[in-house]
């Protein structure tokens, strides 16, 4: 069965490209992809970084209890982290939640009320037309919201710093500039295209395959966010390895 | 014309169709019939396309679309318009963008010619005046007709319904039957409509295909339907009291 789903998401893969419609209409498709995914994401997204970057802050400052390790490590360590795997991967598990589960309940409601057979009998390809655009703004809107939330994360951590009195905003930009490797940036957006296509090329497949009725829509959106997670968190470790281990 | 030849199809061990043929003539409503189970909506989605059948060829005029290439087909498919069982209206567009909808993709149309001609269409079917109207706020007779608009406003050389009286009163019931078949009329098109309901088999049936445990029983018009002697399409036809009431008067 789980050989069979794989095989059936390549084959699906494979039609986004076959029988296009016009530039254009991708554009215009795209377009109001982008503001479903990526503008309707933004405040969900940079609450959940603040919160998250302030709270790194403060627990990072509550477990270096040695007086021989300086303030601004905690800087340091929150960049890293931040940088690593709060932005790309924690955003990518709520854009799973948030998207993903949109992506397939609105294919799967489209496929049993027979949207997508109106699609084919037209003569359109509905996987290319229905599912490219979203994985094309998905691709586009994730990487920015990944930007964001890492801003974001960093000024939570800053306002925990400041406000919570933990540390000093001067040792808290120290550590935010001691020894940055700009392929950590560059690594945490390779994560974000590679989770974005994850996310929405899934939760499309588990959207458009999905049968029967409302009960089944429901399931298939949360298979489709079970799987993604569970899928980022392989890849997360898959390029982790490979990219900065190998 | 269509021509379906020897068409059969099974899911797994289960035949669903087996060597169904018909002649579905131009200009004419035919009509497949036969109780809920019995393959009408399989054979209708065989001949669309929607699934592919084990055996068998549908002819569009002759162009064989089983096993056609994938131009022929797509030739094919924009020669088509369908209603579906719900509408199947794409809910996050009005009424006057979905019946735009194969005009936008599908043409390369001026957009004020585009208009004029969702607008013509939406008069054909009653609906003038509906055009900014979403799906969700309006009856389900007028998404079948919105339905209809959008299967014609292509021109569209064959029109195909599945069960277009669904989830409708019988007066509406029959105003869609009358549309279906005056506008079969009107622009010369193979009008193949999928239905259980007796009330359309008798309105606008001309050519009738009745299937029963996924055979082609009987097929003919709609006046010798009473008379076929086919035991399992009088307890079709027959089922309700007064349809009885009816043949017991007629004998």
């Amino acid at each position: 069965m789980h050989m069979y789903n794989i095989g059936r998401y390549i084959l699906f893969l494979g039609a986004l490209f076959k029988n296009r419609e016009s530039f254009r209409t991708y554009a215009t498709l795209t377009l109001d992809e982008c503001i479903l995914v990526g503008i309707n994401s933004i405040v969900l997204v940079s609450l959940v970084s603040v919160f998250m970057g302030a709270v790194s802050t403060l627990q990072t400052a509550y477990n270096i209890v040695s007086p021989f390790i300086p303030d601004s490590v905690i800087g340091l360590i929150m960049r890293n982290l931040t940088i690593l795997e709060l932005a790309p991967t924690i955003t990518a598990i709520i854009f799973a939640g948030k998207v993903g589960s949109s992506i397939a309940s609105n294919l799967g409601t489209m496929q049993i009320t027979e949207q997508i057979d109106a699609l084919e009998v037209m003569g359109i390809n509905s996987v290319s037309y229905l599912v490219l655009p979203k994985i094309l703004a998905t691709l586009i809107m994730y990487p920015l919201l990944v930007i964001l939330a890492g801003c974001l994360a960093i000024g939570g951590g800053y306002l925990a710093a400041e406000w919570g009195g933990v540390l000093s905003a001067t040792d808290f930009f120290i550590g935010l500039k001691r020894r940055f490797n700009e392929f950590s940036v560059y690594f945490a957006l390779i994560k974000s295209f590679v989770f974005a296509f994850l996310v929405s090329s899934i939760s499309a497949y588990m959207g458009y395959y999905t049968q029967g009725g409302a009960l089944e829509v429901g399931q298939a959106s949360t298979r489709a966010v079970t799987i993604s997670c569970i899928c980022i968190l392989l890849g997360d470790f898959i390029l982790a390895q490979l990219l900065l281990v190998s | 014309m269509i021509e379906v030849r020897g068409l059969s199809k099974s899911f797994g061990d289960k035949k669903v169709l087996q060597n169904i043929s018909g002649v579905f003539e131009r200009g004419r409503t035919n009509l497949i019939i036969g109780a809920s189970g019995s393959g009408k909506s399989v054979l209708l989605k065989n001949i669309v396309g929607l699934l592919v059948p084990d055996l068998g060829k549908v002819l569009y005029n002759g162009r064989n679309f089983v096993g056609a290439n994938r131009d022929t087909k797509i030739e094919i498919r924009r020669e088509i318009g369908m209603l579906f069982q719900g509408g199947a209206l794409f809910d996050s567009l009005n009424v006057e963008q979905n019946v735009k909808f194969p005009l936008d993709v599908l043409t390369k149309m001026p957009e004020d010619e585009k208009l004029d001609r969702v607008n013509f269409c939406l008069k054909r079917v009653s609906l003038e005046n509906t055009n900014k109207r979403m799906p969700s706020e309006i009856s389900g007779g007028m998404k079948k007709r919105v339905g209809i608009a959008r299967a014609i406003v292509n021109n569209s050389k064959y029109l195909f319904c599945d069960e277009p009286n669904s989830g409708l009163d019988p007066q509406t019931s029959i105003q869609i039957d009358r549309l279906l078949q005056e506008i079969t009329h009107e622009y010369q098109i193979t009008t193949l409509i999928v239905t259980h309901d007796m009330n359309s088999v008798m309105e606008i049936g001309e050519y009738i295909l009745f299937i029963c445990n996924s055979r082609k029983l009987w097929e003919g018009l709609n006046q010798h339907i009473i008379h076929s002697g086919v035991e399992e399409l009088d307890n079709f036809v027959f089922a309700n009291k007064m349809m009885r009431k009816f043949k017991e008067l007629t004998n």
